[in-house]
């Protein structure tokens, strides 16, 4: 396939399955049947208030997982890498936790808004790390990598506080249920905060491309190519922060579709880190749109199965393909 | 435009380094392990900003220089031949063209040219992955090339090339310092040294222990006190050859 066609290809798909995903679902909606469902007032609410926030809302969200996932690997010049090594994800699944937890979530904006300030907080967390002792780009990068995984786990922590302290058993299974990852219930009003978000970390990702390119070359042969360390450190706790908070916090926590999609896209790029951006971004929606319309259209007791936990049953024998790959050095 | 070293310190490295680097000659930096060659090196790219002293472009001191004039100028080859990504030959040349932000004809004109340059034409849509060590060693120097550099500046680039290879990129440097670009390479076979270089910077401990034409610099007392071996040199010319002993 000619490289430059991708992206079409992969925008003509999503263009195509994105109404057909609409149709998808408990209630099929059937467009060419003119007496029936589509044009009665319950098609025009579900398809309005339920499935077309839902359906952007997988675009949103799986654009900047693809994206903010092939910029890490290029940042860390790593196959393996994700956008949730920054520790960004479980800080903002923390705060929306914590919302939960102390019952603000009943407030439309209360959850949303307090997993972005997780995020934030995060991103100010690194942002102070990464403005420490002058550090080359190596130690940099360790120290950060290791900075993040260690939010991680603290954020992982205290989740897991909150969840063994819930003041309720109604607060835990909300809690529990959030965790998991999902796209049902939601609103325009998610959208509105999400997508101009992730439209923000995508760009300031976007212009992080021919720095990551340069990175292809190693640390010191980048920096001989006038790529200036802090300044591309900054960059990617901008963009993957603005983008992973803004997916947390419409989404929950969605695992591997960051580590999977730049993989299975960069066969078919140059395998520079910028040819991947949009592409990835492409696939990563597509991704996410397509599996959540599966979850709601496969039929299980006690409601649909949940986003997150399908893409994990996806991700999981994926990341141990591609270990047996590594290992055999094709990847 | 002379690069020159001027009473360049790097703490733990180097020790009052004073060097004057001309262009369109190929000068070649040796010395024993941990005399600081790398480090001179990484200073004399701009990657390295020296405690005390200072390294100067012409008129212009590296520091005062963006990252992305400096990049257009001095071209570098680290010695770890880091390629993160199985990218095509002519993607890793085209890289080089990265500070330039030019018209993408004009990259791909200049990318042609340095694999032109490096006989590399024939691999051009080969993946780095299957390169043999040689083929690899003039890819990089292909995408430095593609900078159009007015300096080459590269750390060992000659290590882990056999014989062949290494006279082959050796042929290539000095055709690039016939053409004016002042090319400086880090190079531990000293016969390479005297058989090639314009002129040689002994380094020892951090300081310059001989600096001049190969047969000044590379004399048979320099190699007795830097590297505290008794060798005496056999053979003329070009080719001229190690004694030991």
């Amino acid at each position: 396939m000619n490289r430059a066609a991708l992206p079409v290809v992969l925008a003509t798909l999503l263009l195509l399955l994105f109404p057909l995903c609409l149709m998808a679902g408990q209630v099929w909606i059937n467009p060419f049947d003119p007496a029936g469902a589509p044009y009665s007032a319950n098609a025009t609410v579900i398809l309005a208030q339920l499935r077309l926030p839902r359906a952007v809302l997988a675009v949103v969200v799986g654009a900047g997982l693809g994206a903010s996932g092939a910029a890490m690997q290029g940042y860390l010049r790593n196959p393996l890498a994700d956008p949730g090594l920054f520790g960004v994800a479980p800080l903002a699944a923390l705060g929306a936790v914590l919302s939960l937890f102390m019952g603000f979530a009943v407030q439309p904006f209360a959850l949303p808004a307090m997993a972005l300030a997780g995020a934030a907080g995060g991103m100010v967390l690194l942002a102070l790390i990464a403005s420490g002792p002058r550090t080359g780009l190596a130690g940099g990068v360790a120290l950060f990598t290791l900075a993040g995984m260690m939010l991680s786990s603290l954020a992982g922590a205290l989740t897991s506080l909150a969840i063994s302290l819930a003041p309720n058993p109604f607060a835990l299974t909300e809690i529990v249920t959030w965790l998991m990852g999902a796209l049902t219930d939601r609103s325009w009003h998610d959208v509105a905060l999400a997508a101009p978000l992730t439209a923000l970390g995508l760009a300031v990702l976007w212009r992080a491309g021919p720095s990551l390119d340069a990175l292809t070359l190693g640390e010191l042969a980048a920096r001989s190519m006038g790529l200036d360390p802090a300044a591309l450190r900054w960059m990617m706790v901008l963009g993957v922060g603005l983008v992973v908070g803004a997916g947390v916090s419409a989404a929950g926590v969605i695992g591997f579709v960051g580590l999977m999609v730049p993989h299975i896209v960069r066969p078919f790029t140059d395998r520079r880190p910028s040819s991947l951006l949009l592409p990835s971004a492409l696939a990563g929606a597509l991704l996410l749109l397509v599996a959540d319309a599966l979850c709601r259209c496969l039929p299980l007791a006690g409601g649909e199965l949940r986003l997150g936990i399908a893409l994990s049953l996806l991700g999981a024998p994926f990341f141990l393909h591609l270990l047996l790959r590594l290992r055999r050095g094709l990847a | 435009m002379e690069l020159v070293a001027e009473a360049v310190t790097v703490v733990g490295r180097l020790r009052e380094v004073r060097a004057g680097l001309a262009p369109g000659r190929l000068t070649v930096i040796c010395g024993p392990n941990g005399a600081g060659k790398s480090t001179l090196l990484s200073a004399l790219a701009g990657l390295v900003e020296p405690d005390a002293g200072r390294v100067c472009l012409g008129q212009h001191r590296l520091g005062e220089l963006t990252g992305r004039e400096r990049a257009m100028a001095i071209g570098y080859l680290p010695q770890a031949g880091e390629v993160a990504w199985n990218v095509t030959v002519e993607t890793l040349v085209r890289l080089g063209r990265l500070p330039h932000r030019t018209p993408a004809k004009v990259d791909a004109a200049a990318t042609m040219a340095a694999l032109d340059a490096l006989d590399l034409n024939a691999l051009a849509g080969r993946e780095v992955g299957t390169l043999s060590g040689g083929e690899r060693a003039r890819a990089l120097l292909a995408r430095v090339l593609a900078g159009q550099p007015r300096w080459v500046l590269a750390d060992e680039p000659l290590a882990a090339l056999d014989l062949a290879h290494q006279q082959a990129l050796l042929a290539h440097f000095r055709r690039l310092a016939g053409q004016g670009v002042g090319v400086v390479v880090v190079v531990h076979d000293l016969a390479l040294a005297m058989n090639h270089a314009d002129h040689v910077i002994v380094l020892d401990r951090g300081t310059v222990a001989a600096n001049g034409p190969p047969h000044v610099a590379l004399a048979e007392e320099v190699l007795a006190s830097v590297w505290g071996v008794k060798a005496r040199w056999v053979g003329d010319g070009r080719s001229r050859a190690l004694a030991i002993g």
